[in-house]
């Protein structure tokens, strides 16, 4: 239960257009991520889903039904945010509560769906905290377990691990797809992490500008980005990005994954001089600097010793190559 | 750590604000000292400490016996927390508006309520007197509370919104989707969040109320609405001056303002909200 078609939508602030006509169908139960770098608007459009900013143009229809002007409390959608953005003055237990309470449901109802919650997410000896008395992990998983209490047609979550230190991300994450299958509801994501866009994500959705750049699974994207932007953006290490003229060929710009590039100290296509080397114990990064392509990553499996400044040649491995025009479009 | 504060220095900050709060309460203590002494004592050496021949509590008798004297402490107490209630109920409203929505015409509003920062309220003088006399509010404390609510408003709004502006977005919206009324957001999740900025226009509105003496004398000057610093005046006379009454009179309207500023600092200090937000 719960859909969410957006026609034509646009938004702007006096003249600035920061949302310009986006058109997007999320299937009810379908996990879908808003990815894009800041100021790509991902925010707002996902402010203006909830109700929290008006739109200037177009439709937002939750099953079907349009709710441009419905209030954010009816629109049966809970919200995590960044900050948490818990009730200070409430216990853990209010906090989830509140919104149940304020539908007017009976208060064992509220008791009844506030522990089931609390159960999901392990909040049982928290109940009775205050968001003062906890820590930044547990008050988002508090946050996180509001949202659920109440059942909503859809979860909106922006960016909510963004204040969480590294180790607390992963188990976030980790938890968030849990609940994702458990609860089989529709959420809706926005990051500007492109790892938690590819781990969560049933669908992304890459913005830049205001502005859909494409939209698909984590793997069509990585597979077959429609133009240098999407190519950039998914996948780290970043995308080289080549000058293809230099090397013979029609297109503009040719587009190559750093797991793609052999590097040999003997021969290859290009020489160029290593310029800095992170080994990662798995995987080591060499980034080579090449006369007149700049700076390109090569990524190697497995420990690698190569000193900076020693010469080394890459090869690209052709056939696995994006090919993009003069305007960053990708050539088929 | 590297905030450490050089000792040298430290002494030098510690000396320069213990030499001004001297110099600040040493008008207060001479009142206090002297509201304890004999007539011929306080002339004799204004700088004495009352001792056991010198001790009189005459000042004190005699403003006791006005009889009236409770009744003007009443009309302060009244006055001065009603204007405070208005002052900060309304401006936090006012406050919470022009941060929170956006509208045509938002900064002009705030500018204009803003205005009255530079321009002192006593300069209508007569239009308020005007206004009072013809709504019939001439001798009663509901004028006093309605020309300090104006007067404070001002900085109030203009303290109170840049605070708000403050209060984290997330929050509000939380509210929002969880169907809580703007008023409920505004009195449940804003205020609380920005009691110490509350505390500080209380504090600030407070004393020049307390303290004033243009409007009542002006506005109400009747027996039954007068207020302690207007009530103290009578112990001045052109010709002689009853100084054990008007000392003794100072030095008691100074506790219930000493009450209320540690009430309202208590706030300033208190640190509920930490954790709400990150």
């Amino acid at each position: 239960m719960g859909s969410l078609t957006l026609t034509n939508v646009t938004k702007s602030f006096g003249t600035t257009e920061v949302i310009t006509g986006v058109d997007l169908h999320v299937n009810d139960g379908e996990f879908c991520v808003f990815v894009g770098p800041s100021g790509c608007g991902k925010s707002t459009l996902l402010r203006m889903i909830a109700g929290l900013e008006d739109c200037t143009g177009g439709e937002i229809a939750i099953d079907g039904k349009r709710v441009n002007e419905v209030a954010p409390a009816k629109r049966e959608l809970a919200m995590v945010f960044q900050s948490y953005a818990l009730y200070p003055h409430l216990t853990v237990r209010d906090n989830m509560g509140l919104a149940l309470k304020q539908a007017g449901f009976a208060k064992p109802d509220i008791t009844k769906a506030t522990d089931r919650a609390a159960g999901m997410l392990s909040l049982e000896p928290l109940l009775d905290r205050r968001p003062a008395e906890l820590s930044g992990g547990q008050r988002q998983r508090v946050a996180i377990g509001r949202a659920i209490v109440r059942t909503p047609k859809l979860f909106l979550f922006d960016e909510p691990l963004s204040n969480l230190d590294a180790a607390l991300r992963v188990a976030t994450r980790i938890e968030i797809a849990r609940l994702h299958r458990e609860l089989a509801a529709t959420m809706i994501y926005v990051t500007h992490d492109q790892i938690e866009a590819m781990t969560l994500a049933d669908r992304i959705v890459v913005l830049r500008a205001g502005k859909v750049e494409q939209v698909g699974a984590p793997m069509e994207l990585y597979n077959d980005p429609a133009n240098t932007f999407v190519a950039g953006f998914i996948g780290s290490p970043q995308m080289n990005f080549l000058k293809a003229g230099a090397l013979g060929m029609r297109s503009d710009t040719m587009g190559l994954r750093p797991e793609h590039l052999t590097i040999s100290r003997e021969a290859g296509q290009m020489a160029g001089k290593v310029s800095h080397v992170e080994k990662l114990g798995g995987e080591t990064l060499v980034y080579v600097h090449v006369e007149g392509q700049g700076l390109l990553t090569v990524r190697l499996f497995g420990e690698h010793s190569f000193t900076v400044d020693e010469t080394v040649y890459l090869t690209p491995d052709a056939p696995r190559a994006f090919h993009f025009d003069a305007n960053g479009l990708r050539l088929r | 750590m590297a905030t450490r504060i050089p000792l040298s220095r430290s002494i030098a900050a510690h000396t320069v604000l213990i030499a001004y709060t001297l110099i600040s309460l040493f008008p207060v203590f001479v009142i206090l000292i002297n509201s304890f002494k004999s007539r011929k004592a306080i002339f004799s050496d204004p700088l004495a400490i009352p001792t056991p021949e010198t001790f009189d509590l005459i000042g004190y008798a005699t403003v006791l016996k006005q009889g009236d004297f409770f009744q003007y402490f009443l009309n302060s107490m009244i006055v001065t927390c009603s204007s405070l209630f208005f002052i900060l109920l309304f401006g936090a409203m006012a406050a919470f508006a022009l941060s929170e929505y956006r509208f045509k015409a938002n900064t002009l509003t705030g500018l204009y309520l803003a205005l009255g920062i530079m321009i002192p309220i006593r300069l209508g003088t007569v239009a308020i007197l005007q206004l009072m006399v013809a709504g019939g509010l001439v001798n009663t404390r509901t004028a006093l509370v309605l020309v300090y609510t104006a007067q404070g408003l001002p900085l109030a709004v203009f303290i109170l919104a840049e605070f708000m502006k403050q209060v984290s977005d997330d929050l509000k919206n939380a509210g929002r989707i969880d169907g809580l009324s703007e008023y409920r957001i505004f009195f449940t999740l804003v205020l609380p969040l920005i009691r110490p900025a509350m505390a500080t226009v209380a504090v600030f509105s407070l004393i020049p109320i307390w303290n004033d003496l243009w409007f009542p004398l002006i506005l109400a000057p009747a027996e039954e609405v007068k207020t302690i610093t207007l009530g103290s005046q009578i112990f001045i006379g052109q010709f002689v001056t009853n100084w054990n009454a008007v000392l003794s009179a100072l030095s008691l309207a100074i506790i219930p303002v000493l009450v209320l500023y540690l009430i309202f600092s208590r706030q300033l200090i208190r640190g509920i909200t930490a954790g709400a937000v990150k």
